[in-house]
C-alpha cells in the first residue's frame, strides 16, 4: 500500500489497439494487487483489470498534446495504453507500478491475499485433486525395477528435487549419493515417466561434471542400474538436449556431457535445442512483431522468420518425438538432461510423455504432468517468470514453449486432448498471475517452507471445477486418437508449426476467427444431453399412459416445456465485429468543392485525409456482431469465453478493488 | 477417331504407380482419349483415373531400360509412374504429352462425357439472369434488364443480358461501351437491400492522355446516385499503373468530370505476377528439405498472401462504404474481367447472406465470373507447374477461392458449404468433365454451343447425394454482414490446397467426421424427442375427449 503513490486518476484514455482514434474515457485506480480502468461511459461502464504481476514493462512515452502516454505491456501479452492528462499523475502512476510489479517478498503477491471464499477444507481439498504418488501408481510403480527412495527426504541430497523419487531397484542409496556429487547441482537421474507396455523409461538428470575427463564410477552404476531396469534393451540412450557447441563450452567449466567409452552401453545423442537466453530474445523479436501496427504479409512472415521462435518450437518437438520412439518403437530406455535439468529437460520430458500417454492428454492428466515435470522437479517457476524482482537473464519463456508444443499438436490431432486451447491460455495466464499457489517459488523445499498449501489456493482445483469452458468437444475417449502413442510424420514437415495468435495475439480480439467452433459443438453437445434426458422422460409418460388409458382411467397429463430449438452461440458477442481499417481509411468526403479540384491531389485518398471511419461506426456496432445474438443456452453459462480477467474470477477480484 | 493417332502406345503392362500416402502399386496402364487409367486388377478398381487435360507438366528419366514418368497435376499432386521398356515409356510421355495440350476445345472431355445419373436440374438453366433480377426487382424500380448486347455486338465479352440504370436507355449504353475498355460499361454486381447502394463494375474509361470524357458515361454512373449523394470509384490499379494505362488509351475517372465520386487506387496485382507466385507457393509447399526458416521465407517470398491480404483489403474496404458509409460504389481496374471480379463477389460474400448459402455461392459464380466474362480457359490454361508460361495464365478465380476460404475459416458457421466445395471448384475450373467453365466469355460458349452439347456443373453438384459432401455442418443462417480480419496474423496458408499432397489429412479428416456425428446425433435425438411430443399430445388430447363427454 504504501507502494501507492496515487491511488485514483480522473479522466484518463484507454486507447484501443486497433483504431488508435478510438479511446475510452475514464478513470484509474491502483490497488494493492491491481491496476483498474473503469470506463466512464454509463451504459457499460467496462472495467479493465490487470494485475501487477502480470506487468512486464511500462513505458512512459513522450507527453503530447493530450497528455502523457503510458504504454503497459503484460507477461499474457496484454498491451495497454494509457493516457495520463497530468505529466505528475503519470510520473505518480509509472513510480507506483514501477515497484508494485517487482515484489521483493513472495507475501507481497496476489495469491495470498486472493480470496475465493472457500472454507479450510475445500482448500485443503483443492491442494489434493493432483496427487503424485497416485501418478506413479497409475504408471504400474513401484515394481520390480522401480523403487519409491527416501534418499531425497528432507531435501538432503538435492534442494531442488522433491522428497518423493522413483530410481531403479539396483540403484543402492551410495551410488545415488555418489552419482549426485558427479552432477550439477547434485540432481541425479531419476524417474521421470515409466512405460508399462515395455518397461522403458524416460529419465532425468543435470549434466555430468564430467570436465575433459572426469568419471564417476557410482554415475556409471546409476546408468548401469537405469538400463538393467529395462530388460527389453541392451542400452540405453542418453540425450544432451543442448547443442554440442554449449555442451562442449560446459566441459572448460569441469562440466560437460557423458562420454560413451566410460559407461557401458549407452548411445548419446545431442539435440540442439537453444539456451534460455536465446529463447527470451527469440519472443521478444516476435513479440516485436506482434506489435507492428498495420504491418504487411512481408513484415509479418520476415519477422517471424527472423524471430526463430517457430524453429525453437520445432527443437523442442523433435526432441520428443525422438524420446517418444525411443522408448516405444526401439523400447529403450533414455536418460535426458541439459545443463542443470530443469528447463530444456522438462519441456523434452513433458512433451515426450504427452505423446507417449493419452492420460497426460486429459484435463487432470495435464495438470498432473506440470506438478510432475515443472513444478515437483524444480523448475525455477520464480526466476524464469519474474514473479520476485531478480536478474532480467534469469527469465525465459520455457513453460510458454512447452504450452505451444501442446497447442500445435492439438492442431495437427484435433480429436485426442481432452482440453480445448482456452484451457492452455489460462494456465499460461495464471502461471505469471501468482493468483494461486501453485508455480510459486523455485522448489518444493521452497514451497514448504513458504507453507504454500496452508496459505494460498490451488488453480488445478479452480480449473477442475470450471472444467465444463475447457473441454475439446471432439474428444471422445473411445476415439482412435485418443488410444496410445501420437504419430507424427517422419519427414521434416515445417509448414505444421503456425504461428499461435490465439496466444500472442489474443486480446487483438478482431483478428480470431469471429465464431468458434468449439463453443459451438460444446453447446450442441449440451443440447444433446438435455435431450437425452427428455426422450427418457417422454419415453416413460408415453408407456405410463398407455398403460392408464389401457385401464381407462384419465390421468391428467401436464404437458412439458417444449425446449424451443433457437441455435447456438457462437460468438463472442462482447467482440463487436466491426470493419477494421481495411486501410483505405474512409472518411466521409472532405468538403471541398470539386471545381477546384486539381486533379492530381484530389486523385487518391491519402492516409492523412482518410481518417478512419470506426468512431462513426462504432455506434452501431453491437447489432453488427457478424453473428446474430442467439441467447440461448449457451453451455458455459455466458456468451463470451471466460476470460481471467472477467467471468469466472470476477467477484473474487471485486471484492479486492471494494476493500482497495 | 482423331485421338488414336496420338496414342503411340495404349496399354503397358507391370506400370509401378507412386502417388501421395498410398503405397506403391503395379498394374496395367491405359490411354484413353481423355485418360490415363493405371489398374492392378484387383477387385476391379482403378488406383488412377486422370483427365489428360489436368496434367500440367511432365518429367521423363530412365534407368537403364526403366523409365520414369512423372505427371504434375494442376490440383499440384505430384504422380511417378514406372514403366518398363524405353520405348513405350518415350510413346507414354509423347502420347500424354499430345493428349493434354489439345488445341481444340471441342476435342476436350466434357464434349464426350456422357453422364451416369439421372439430371433432375439442368444446372445450365439454374441461374438465369432473368430469375436474379427477379430478387432485386421487388425492392427497388431503379433498375431494369438491357438486351442490347443480344448479339454480343456491344460487348464481346458481357452476356446477352444486363442489369442497367432504368433511367438509361440502350443507346447511350451503346455510346458508354465506345468509352469503355472492351466496350464493359457499368452495370449493376449488386445491389444492397440495407443500404440501398449499389456496386457497379465495368472496364477503365478511355481517356487517353488528352482527357477524353464521354458525358453518357456520367450520366449512366450518376444516374445510380441519389440527389445529393456521393458514390466511390475503386480502382484496383495503383494511381501509377492507372496513369500509364492513358498512354494506350486507358486511363481513369478524372475529379473534374465525375464531382459526384471519389476515387480511390487499391492496387491489385494481376497476370503473370499472380502466375509467379503461385509457382513459387506451390514449389515452397513441395520442398520437403528446408528447414524452419527457409520454409517461412520462401512462403513469404511467394507473395501469395501478400495478393490474398490485398484483395480482402480491396473487397473489405468496398464492403464498408456499402454498407457504413452508404455509398455507392463503381469498381474496375483495366479490363474489368480479373481483379474487378475479385473485388465484386468478395464483397458480395461479405455483405450478403444469400452468397454463403450453397445456391447462392453458385448464383455468384454463375454471375460474377461466368457471365461477367472471366477468361477461365485463358486463366485456367495451366497451373503451378508448366514451363510455357503465358501472359494470360494467372489463377485469378484461384485467388477468389482462397479469400472465400480466409473468410470462411473467420466465420466457420456462417457458410452453408464447406472448405471441399471450394476445392471441388479449383479443380472444375483447371480441369473437369463439364462444360461449365470452358470458354472465355458467354458469347464464346454460346458459339460452342456448351449447353447442348455438354453437362453443366450444377447439374451434377446440386443433386442431394453430392451436396451432402460439401455442406458445412456448422451452418446457422447468419444474416448480417461479416467483417473478416485482414490482419496477417489472421490469414493463412490454405492447407487443404497447398499442402494437400504434401501432408496427410487423416487426423482432421476424422476431426470433421467426429463434428458431423456429433451434429447428425443431436439431429436425431431433436426428431425422436419430437415425435414422442406429438404423440403424447395426442393421447392427452385423447384423454381429454373421454374425460369431457
Amino acid at each position: 500500500m504504501e507502494h501507492i503513490r496515487t491511488p485514483k486518476v480522473e479522466n484518463v484514455r484507454l486507447v484501443d489497439r486497433v483504431s488508435p482514434k478510438k479511446a475510452a474515457l475514464g478513470t484509474l485506480y491502483l490497488t494493492a494487487t491491481h491496476v483498474i480502468f473503469v470506463e466512464n461511459s454509463p451504459d457499460t461502464r467496462k472495467e479493465t483489470w490487470i494485475l501487477h504481476s502480470q506487468i512486464s514493462t511500462i513505458e512512459k512515452q513522450a507527453t503530447t498534446a493530450t497528455g502523457c502516454p503510458l504504454l503497459i505491456r503484460c507477461k499474457n501479452f496484454q498491451i495497454i495504453q494509457l493516457i495520463i492528462p497530468q505529466e505528475r499523475d503519470c510520473h505518480d502512476v509509472y513510480i507506483s507500478l514501477i515497484r508494485l510489479a517487482r515484489p521483493v517478498k513472495y507475501e507481497e503477491l496476489y495469491c495470498f491475499s486472493f480470496n475465493p471464499m472457500l472454507d479450510k477444507e475445500e482448500r485443503e481439498q483443492g491442494w489434493v485433486l493432483i496427487n503424485l504418488s497416485e501418478e506413479y501408481k497409475r504408471m504400474g510403480l513401484p515394481n520390480n525395477y522401480w523403487q519409491l527412495s527416501d534418499v531425497n527426504r528432507e531435501y538432503r541430497v538435492c534442494d531442488s528435487y522433491p522428497t518423493e523419487l522413483y530410481v531403479p531397484k539396483s540403484a543402492t542409496a551410495h551410488i545415488i549419493v555418489g552419482s549426485s556429487k558427479f552432477r550439477s547441482r547434485r540432481r541425479f537421474p531419476v524417474l521421470s515417466y515409466y512405460y508399462k507396455d515395455n518397461h522403458a523409461s524416460i529419465c532425468r538428470s543435470s549434466q555430468p561434471l564430467s570436465g575433459f575427463s572426469a568419471r564417476c564410477l557410482e554415475d556409471e552404476q546409476m546408468l548401469q542400474a537405469i538400463r538393467k531396469a529395462n530388460p527389453g534393451s541392451d542400452f540405453v540412450y542418453v540425450v544432451d538436449t543442448r547443442p554440442k557447441l554449449n555442451a562442449m563450452a560446459n566441459r572448460a567449466a569441469g562440466k560437460g556431457y557423458e562420454n560413451e567409452d566410460n559407461y557401458s552401453n549407452i548411445k548419446f545423442q545431442f539435440i540442439g535445442i537453444e539456451n534460455i537466453h536465446v529463447m527470451r530474445n527469440s519472443l521478444q523479436k516476435m513479440l516485436e512483431v506482434c506489435e507492428l501496427k498495420s504491418p504487411s504479409m512481408s513484415d509479418f512472415l520476415w519477422g517471424l522468420e527472423n524471430s526463430g521462435w517457430l524453429r525453437h518450437i520445432k527443437a523442442i518437438m523433435d526432441a520428443g518425438i525422438f524420446i517418444a520412439k525411443a522408448v516405444s518403437e526401439e523400447g529403450a530406455s533414455v536418460l535426458v538432461h541439459c545443463s542443470d535439468g530443469w528447463d530444456r529437460t522438462a519441456q523434452v520430458c513433458s512433451v515426450a510423455s504427452l505423446l507417449l500417454d493419452p492420460h497426460y492428454r486429459t484435463l487432470k492428466g495435464f495438470m498432473v504432468l506440470i506438478e510432475k515435470d515443472w513444478i515437483s522437479f524444480g523448475h525455477k517457476f520464480n526466476h524464469r517468470y519474474g514473479n520476485l524482482d531478480g536478474d532480467p537473464k534469469e527469465i525465459s519463456p520455457v513453460i510458454d514453449q512447452f504450452i505451444e508444443c501442446v497447442w500445435q499438436l492439438m492442431e495437427q490431432f484435433p480429436c485426442a486432448f481432452e482440453f480445448n486451447e482456452r484451457f492452455l491460455i489460462h494456465i499460461q495466464h495464471h502461471i505469471y498471475s501468482c493468483q494461486f499457489g501453485n508455480f510459486l517459488c523455485n522448489s518444493q523445499k521452497e514451497r514448504r517452507e513458504l507453507k504454500i498449501q496452508e496459505r494460498t489456493y490451488s488453480l488445478w482445483a479452480h480449473l477442475w471445477k470450471n472444467r465444463a469452458d475447457y473441454l475439446n468437444p471432439l474428444f471422445r475417449a473411445d476415439h482412435s486418437q485418443t488410444q496410445g502413442t501420437l504419430h507424427l510424420p517422419t519427414t521434416p514437415c515445417n509448414f505444421m508449426y503456425k504461428f499461435w495468435s490465439g496466444m500472442y495475439n489474443r486480446f487483438e480480439k478482431g483478428m480470431q476467427p469471429r465464431q468458434s467452433v468449439t463453443d459451438y459443438l460444446m453447446a450442441v453437445k449440451e443440447e444433446t444431453q438435455q435431450l437425452e434426458e427428455e426422450l427418457e422422460a417422454l419415453e416413460e409418460r408415453l408407456e405410463k399412459i398407455q398403460k392408464v388409458q389401457l385401464n381407462c382411467t384419465k390421468v391428467k397429463c401436464k404437458q412439458s416445456e417444449p425446449s424451443k430449438h433457437s441455435g447456438f452461440s457462437t460468438s463472442d458477442n462482447s467482440i463487436a465485429n466491426t470493419p477494421q481499417d481495411y486501410s483505405g481509411n474512409l472518411k466521409s468526403f472532405p468538403s471541398r468543392s470539386p471545381s477546384q479540384g486539381d486533379e492530381d491531389s484530389a486523385l487518391i485518398l491519402t492516409q492523412d485525409n482518410l481518417k478512419s471511419s470506426d468512431p462513426d461506426l462504432s455506434a452501431n456496432s453491437d447489432q453488427e456482431s457478424g453473428v446474430e445474438d442467439l441467447s440461448c443456452r449457451s453451455p458455459s453459462g455466458g456468451e463470451h469465453a471466460p476470460s481471467e480477467d472477467s467471468g469466472k474470477d470476477r467477484d473474487s477480484d471485486e471484492a479486492v478493488f471494494l476493500t482497495a | 477417331m482423331e485421338f488414336a493417332e496420338l496414342i503411340k502406345t495404349p496399354r503397358v503392362d507391370n506400370v509401378v504407380l507412386h502417388r501421395p500416402f498410398y503405397p506403391a502399386v503395379e498394374g496395367t496402364l491405359c490411354l484413353t482419349g481423355h485418360h490415363l487409367i493405371l489398374s492392378s486388377r484387383q477387385d476391379n478398381t482403378e488406383e488412377l483415373w486422370l483427365l489428360h487435360s489436368n496434367i500440367d507438366a511432365i518429367d521423363k528419366r530412365f534407368v537403364g531400360s526403366l523409365g520414369t514418368i512423372i505427371i504434375k497435376c494442376k490440383d499440384f499432386r505430384i504422380i511417378q509412374l514406372d514403366i518398363p521398356g524405353m520405348e513405350e515409356c518415350l510413346n507414354i510421355a509423347s502420347s500424354i504429352e499430345a493428349l493434354s495440350t489439345l488445341d481444340s476445345i471441342t476435342l476436350m472431355y466434357p464434349f464426350f462425357y456422357r453422364p451416369m445419373f439421372e439430371v433432375i436440374e439442368d444446372g445450365w438453366h439454374s441461374f438465369l439472369p432473368e430469375q436474379e433480377f427477379k430478387l432485386y426487382s421487388s425492392a427497388t424500380s431503379q433498375w431494369r434488364l438491357s438486351y442490347v448486347n443480344k448479339e454480343f455486338a456491344v460487348c464481346p465479352t458481357y452476356p446477352p443480358i444486363v442489369i442497367v440504370p432504368e433511367s438509361i436507355d440502350d443507346e447511350t449504353l451503346r455510346k458508354v461501351a465506345t468509352f469503355r475498355h472492351g466496350g464493359r460499361f457499368p452495370v449493376l454486381s449488386y445491389y444492397h437491400q440495407k443500404s440501398k447502394r449499389v456496386i457497379m463494375r465495368s472496364g477503365q474509361p478511355l481517356t487517353g492522355t488528352n482527357g477524353r470524357r464521354c458525358k453518357e458515361d456520367e450520366k449512366l454512373i450518376n444516374a445510380t446516385l441519389r440527389a445529393g449523394s456521393r458514390g466511390y470509384i475503386i480502382d484496383t490499379r495503383s494511381l501509377n499503373v492507372a496513369q500509364q494505362a492513358r498512354a494506350k488509351g486507358g486511363g481513369f475517372e478524372q475529379e473534374a468530370h465525375y464531382p459526384q465520386w471519389r476515387r480511390i487506387h487499391k492496387s491489385i496485382e494481376r497476370y503473370h505476377i499472380l502466375q509467379e507466385s503461385l509457382i513459387k507457393l506451390v514449389e515452397a509447399c513441395n520442398d520437403q528439405t528446408h528447414n524452419m526458416d527457409r520454409w517461412l521465407s520462401k512462403l513469404e517470398a511467394s507473395n501469395w498472401l501478400t495478393h490474398i491480404k490485398e484483395i480482402l483489403t480491396a473487397a473489405c474496404l468496398v464492403a464498408q462504404c456499402i454498407d457504413r458509409e452508404e455509398a455507392s460504389v463503381l469498381i474496375h481496374g483495366t479490363e474489368g474481367t480479373d481483379s474487378t471480379l475479385q473485388v465484386t463477389s468478395l464483397a458480395q460474400i461479405i455483405l450478403e447472406p444469400r452468397s454463403r448459402t450453397i445456391r447462392g455461392f453458385e448464383a455468384l459464380i454463375e454471375r460474377e465470373w461466368l457471365q461477367a466474362g472471366h477468361p477461365f480457359q485463358q486463366r485456367c490454361a495451366q497451373s503451378a507447374y508448366c514451363n510455357t508460361k503465358q501472359k494470360w495464365e494467372a489463377p485469378v478465380f484461384l485467388l477468389f477461392l482462397d479469400c472465400v476460404w480466409q473468410i470462411l475459416r473467420q466465420f466457420p458457421c456462417s457458410f452453408e458449404f464447406n472448405e471441399n466445395f471450394l476445392i471441388m471448384l479449383f479443380e472444375h475450373a483447371y480441369a473437369s468433365q463439364f462444360g461449365t467453365f470452358l470458354g472465355n466469355s458467354e458469347s464464346e460458349r454460346c458459339k460452342l454451343k456448351l449447353q447442348q452439347k455438354t453437362m453443366s456443373l450444377w447439374s451434377w453438384v446440386n443433386q442431394p447425394s453430392k451436396l451432402s459432401k460439401y455442406t458445412n455442418p456448422l451452418f446457422e443462417a447468419n444474416n448480417l454482414v461479416i467483417w473478416p480480419s485482414v490482419a496477417p496474423q489472421s490469414l493463412l496458408l490454405w492447407e487443404g490446397i497447398f499442402l494437400r499432397w504434401n501432408r496427410s489429412s487423416k487426423y482432421l479428416d476424422e476431426a470433421y467426421e467426429e463434428m458431423v456425428n456429433i451434429i447428425e446425433y443431436n439431429k436425431e435425438l431433436q426428431a425422436k424427442v419430437n415425435i414422442l411430443r406429438r404423440q403424447l399430445a395426442e393421447l392427452e388430447t385423447e384423454d381429454e375427449m373421454q374425460e369431457s363427454p
